[in-house]
């Protein structure tokens, strides 16, 4: 009980902010960067943001501490992150999570390492093998047979990849997918260290398993080694701000200079104040936000189910491994017996009904529920969902998943990244080897990634998804129309 | 005592009311509640610091929100109302011996207590074994529906607060659904003049030209709202409003009303030029 009033007294603090109030109420002189000077030589931009807001973007100093090397509010800071997590240690990152799965797999990974993780990882995974010529073991997450979504990876198929691939260094392990699966975090974790590999752990939809009630297992509660957390999703801080978390042996001297190779000198402190603010808010009030939430996804998951046609999935799901664990956070609904897309519903949304929602892929849509939400904007969510039925609802035919696609790894992403390459038309590239991404945005999870072969396979699904309106991205040509592959295998 | 009730009516201009006592202040689940009384308009409705309803104007907008669809067709049986609160409609619909139901969904059943103690003069009616009241969120009330109603009529506040849902273009959706064939929705259109409230009228007009084929709007004029002059828009899957006026039927019932009458009902639907200009803009 102690400790508990002990850890909740501590964590009414938040040494960044307090030392922003601090520096501001001393009315210092700026002559040091930015040059706006607390708003005064950018007025307009003053305007635009708030007096307030500008004020508040600083330089490092010694009052306020330095992102690359803390040793006073932002070592502070991180402590109580740490704690709030029940981590060894928290990094406050403020390039996305994208560098904080980066600097993780650097950390874990040389060149020539092996790491194993699901094909459906979010691109900055990818990225990281790009960056450091780390190798990937894919494990195949396989595809839920009627809603088409990428799953969890069962603990055998990670079992068989670690056997063979007894020298891979780590394993990557989504918790959950952007659509709310988990694996089976505490088994693969035990797993994995039996093998002596370190288990990382993408957590770019998982803050709230921190703090909340009966949501699925967290990384560091099942002993895992590192996770990065989105604080920006669900966690309600600025964009582009997230924690690294550190457990077990990783050493944080390390972490930090593989943080600094990429990071900033000129960390945000609004970036790094949201995390301070938002890591007190959510461990002071975490399970009450978080109850809210998980309320008001089932009471919309339930009334949209009433529509009929859509399916919102819920826990039904679960099967003990490929799908451990499901987060009722998550608002996922398959569209298909509606005879639209996802991504077509996710336009009408937008474009008809003036609802935004986080993303539409072939079989489903996601909305993001949070503590920001208002009944009455649920309601029009549900609304807005019968009345697409009724007004756009087309034969059921039309639209088929895709089975998941084997990847042919050929060459290591980064090989095949900086190889000599050629430019060919995409529809023609069947056979070659890419050299880099093809992916829909969102969910950003790559249907080719550099060093793959491309197959009429992976063409039809590109094809496929172009047609239905997915935003594609990846390649050199921003149109996606041609794609570069590599040379020495053109002959 | 110099107490005096001022509300913006555009961020520029100002409208106040002379206060002679604070009747009652409350905040519901949805909204800041508050009763006054004033000098000059009796007893006023605020919700969220906006005024609602005036017992001396008050007349004006129930009247002319329930007889131009009743006097266009005089076969309504059965109504739906959202909003509405202080009862002001359900009392001139409760004249209609001819009406059968009457279902009302307010959100704010707060609203609805309040005005039951302060403002007999609207609510008196809502006792009346025709009435059901309803408690909930009008866009999920009527989102069930299919079919079922001769009238809607949209009582709304704002489209900000609570209202919002009640200008978008899935719920005009839903009520096009939840009305039979012969079926006409009527709903309060905001004002053409001041800019906020401008944009309120078009998008709530753009939203439903794209479900009804008959689609107009009409004018009345309301001394205590923003600009004193303000809308309504008439909906229908089928009767013109001045077309299909029955103007004999309407003045044979001998209701007694204060501004409506089977002339103004015709010259509500003739409308300034800058307002026409602005709806056709949109459609
Ligand atoms: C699974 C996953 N990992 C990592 C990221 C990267 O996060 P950020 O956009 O903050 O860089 C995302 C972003 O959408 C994601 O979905």
């Amino acid at each position: 009980m102690k400790g508990e009033y002990m850890t909740h007294h501590l964590q009414q603090r938040a040494p960044i902010m307090e030392a922003l109030n601090q520096y501001k109420s001393m009315r210092v002189v700026p002559f040091d960067v930015p040059g706006h000077k607390r708003g005064r030589g950018n007025p307009e931009l003053a305007t635009f943001l708030g007096e307030q807001c500008l004020t508040m973007d600083v330089n490092s100093m010694k009052p306020l501490d330095n992102l690359c090397h803390p040793v006073s509010i932002i070592k502070e800071a991180e402590e109580l992150a740490a704690q709030a997590f029940n981590a060894k240690h928290a990094f406050f990152m403020v390039n996305g999570t994208t560098s904080a799965v980066q600097a993780m797999i650097m950390t874990a990974c040389k060149a020539g390492d092996k790491i194993i993780m699901p094909r459906n990882v979010h691109r900055s995974a990818i990225n990281a093998l790009i960056l450091s010529g780390a190798v990937p073991v894919y494990v195949n997450p396989g595809v839920h047979s009627e809603l088409g979504i990428p799953l969890g990876m069962s603990v055998k198929d990670v079992e068989q990849a670690i056997l063979e691939n007894t020298d891979a260094k780590a394993i990557l392990i989504n918790n959950p997918t952007y659509y709310g699966i988990c694996s089976n975090l505490q088994a693969l974790t035990d797993l994995a260290h039996r093998y002596n590999m370190l288990v990382l752990v993408d957590e770019a939809h998982g803050t709230h398993f921190y703090f909340g009630d009966n949501l699925p297992a967290s990384a560091m509660s099942v002993g895992a080694d590192m996770a990065s957390v989105s604080m920006h999703k669900s966690g309600g801080s600025l964009t582009q701000s997230s924690f690294l978390l550190i457990n077990n042996e990783v050493s944080e001297g390390y972490t930090r200079q593989i943080i600094n190779l990429t990071q900033t000198t000129s960390g945000s402190y609004l970036l790094l104040s949201s995390l301070d603010i938002s890591r007190r808010s959510l461990a002071l009030n975490g399970k009450e936000i978080f109850r809210k939430v998980a309320e008001m996804a089932q009471y919309t998951r339930n009334e949209i189910n009433k529509i009929g046609g859509y399916y919102a999935y819920s826990k039904e799901l679960l099967n003990g491994d490929t799908i451990f664990d499901f987060d009722v956070t998550k608002l996922s609904v398959d569209t298909r017996e509606v005879g639209l897309a996802g991504i077509e519903v996710y336009d009408i949304l937008r474009d008809e009904y003036d609802i935004q929602i986080e993303f539409g892929d072939i079989g489903n849509i996601l909305a993001y529920i949070s503590v920001g939400d208002r009944h009455l904007d649920l309601e029009r969510l549900v609304a807005a969902l019968a009345e697409i039925k009724r007004r756009y609802s087309k034969d059921k035919s039309r639209i088929y998943i895709h089975e998941y696609i084997s990847p042919q790894v050929a060459y290591t992403p980064q090989e095949a990244f900086y190889a000599p390459k050629q430019k060919l038309p995409i529809s023609e590239s069947a056979g070659y080897v890419s050299s880099e991404f093809v992916m829909c945005y969102p969910p950003g999870i790559p249907i080719l990634a550099p060093g793959e072969r491309i197959t009429k396979e992976i063409l039809d699904f590109i094809d496929y998804s172009k047609v239905k309106g997915c935003f594609l991205t990846g390649t050199e040509d921003s149109n996606i129309e041609h794609i570069n592959v590599l040379k020495e295998l053109m002959e | 005592m110099n107490l005096w009730y001022t509300e913006k009516h555009s961020p520029n201009v100002r409208f106040s009311l002379k206060v002679e006592e604070h009747l009652f202040t409350g905040k519901s689940d949805f909204q800041k509640i508050d009763i006054l009384q004033t000098s000059e308009f009796g007893r006023v409705l605020t919700l969220d610091g906006l005024v609602m309803l005036t017992e001396k104007d008050e007349f004006i907008y129930h009247e002319m929100i329930t007889h131009v669809a009743l006097a266009t067709n005089p076969s309504i049986k059965k109504v739906l109302v959202i909003g509405a609160g202080d009862g002001g409609t359900i009392r001139e619909l409760t004249a209609y011996a001819t009406i059968e139901q009457i279902d009302m969904v307010e959100i704010d059943e707060m609203v609805v207590d309040v005005c039951r103690e302060y403002l007999p003069q609207t609510a008196s009616k809502l006792a009346d074994p025709r009435v059901n009241l309803y408690f909930e969120d009008g866009l999920k009330f009527v989102r069930r529906i299919e079919n079922e109603y001769d009238l809607i009529i949209v009582d709304s506040t704002d489209p900000f607060g609570p209202g919002e849902g009640l200008f978008t273009k899935e719920f005009y959706g839903n009520c096009y659904k939840a009305l039979t064939d012969d079926g006409i929705l009527v709903n309060q259109h905001e004002s053409p003049f001041y800019a906020e409230d401008a944009l309120g009228m078009r998008k709530a007009h753009q939203k439903i030209v794209g479900f009804f084929p008959v689609c107009k709007v009409y004018q009345f004029h309301m001394p205590t709202y923003p600009s004193g002059h303000w809308l309504f828009g008439f909906a229908s899957k089928k009767f013109d409003p001045t077309q299909d006026l029955d103007a004999a039927s309407w003045n044979e019932l001998n209701l007694k009303t204060k501004y409506y009458n089977t002339d103004i009902h015709v010259g509500s639907f003739a409308l300034p030029n800058y307002v026409k200009e602005q709806l056709k803009d949109v459609e």
